[in-house]
């Protein structure tokens, strides 16, 4: 019984790890453009915005001239990571933002506690 | 040239002139019988009686529907009405159940919000910051 739990938790443990790959791929690929790093930086101000709303802030706070065809392609690379969810509300289509997915960053690489202090080398 | 007449295209005329007389605060100019239950409907800011008129057009055309619910889902506003002050337009239709898909947003050189006008469209009130 007990080998066959194991086994099991093998198995999704490699799965996990593979999965984790392909998650943290379309992130690092999502973070990796500035226009999109933009887009999260207008939703952490406020989530739940329309595809108009986006490209306003994108083209009168960012002198971003990105075409709306352009602005939705990258929404889609930021969807595939995880960092932007979509929902429809009666007619109308909202993008809120997600940061669950960036905890996997502190994980993989953890972060030290600044609160504590430092340790003093020997 | 200049433009005195501009339109949206509205579900039911006699709700969209309760709408932008009784909520935005326009005032009716024209109303005249067309046939088949259409009126030629227009309205204008009480500011300016002789200024631009808005059209209320019935949105009865085939191609309205599918060009509208795209535009609607993306959020994309059919028309601007300037106001003094967009956060406390904000405030006030909010407070009388008007549905804003956009809260007002400081954009740099125009305040904006973008509101459902409850006849099919999304309208965009702007303001130049003081």
């Amino acid at each position: 019984m007990i080998g066959h739990r194991t086994a099991r938790r093998g198995l999704i443990g490699k799965w996990q790890l593979a999965y984790a790959a392909v998650v943290a791929d379309d992130l690092f690929k999502a973070l990796a453009d500035p226009t999109r790093r933009t887009i999260l930086d207008e939703l952490t101000e406020k989530s739940g915005q329309t595809l108009f709303e986006i490209c306003a802030r994108l083209s009168m706070r960012h002198q971003l001239g990105i075409s709306r065809q352009g602005v939705s392609q990258h929404l889609a690379v930021l969807e595939a990571a995880g960092l932007v969810r979509t929902r429809r509300e009666g007619r109308y289509k909202f993008h809120d933002l997600d940061t669950v997915p960036l905890r996997q960053i502190t994980e993989r690489w953890p972060v030290p506690d600044t609160s504590e202090p430092e340790e003093s080398p020997l | 040239m200049k433009i005195h007449l501009t339109s949206v295209f509205v579900d039911d005329q006699a709700k969209a002139l309760a709408f932008y007389t009784e909520i935005l605060g326009f005032v009716k100019k024209h109303d005249i019988p067309l046939g088949e239950e259409h009126r030629w409907l227009t309205v204008v800011s009480p500011d300016e009686p002789g200024g631009t008129e808005l059209l209320l057009e019935p949105a009865g055309h085939p191609a309205v529907e599918p060009y509208r619910s795209m535009i609607v889902k993306d959020g994309i506003p059919l028309a601007q009405f300037a106001v003094d002050d967009v956060h406390a337009e904000y405030e006030r239709l909010r407070g009388l159940g008007v549905r804003f898909t956009q809260e007002p947003v400081d954009m740099g050189p125009i305040v904006t919000a973008v509101f459902d006008d409850t006849c099919g469209n999304l309208i965009q009130i702007a303001a130049k910051p003081e």
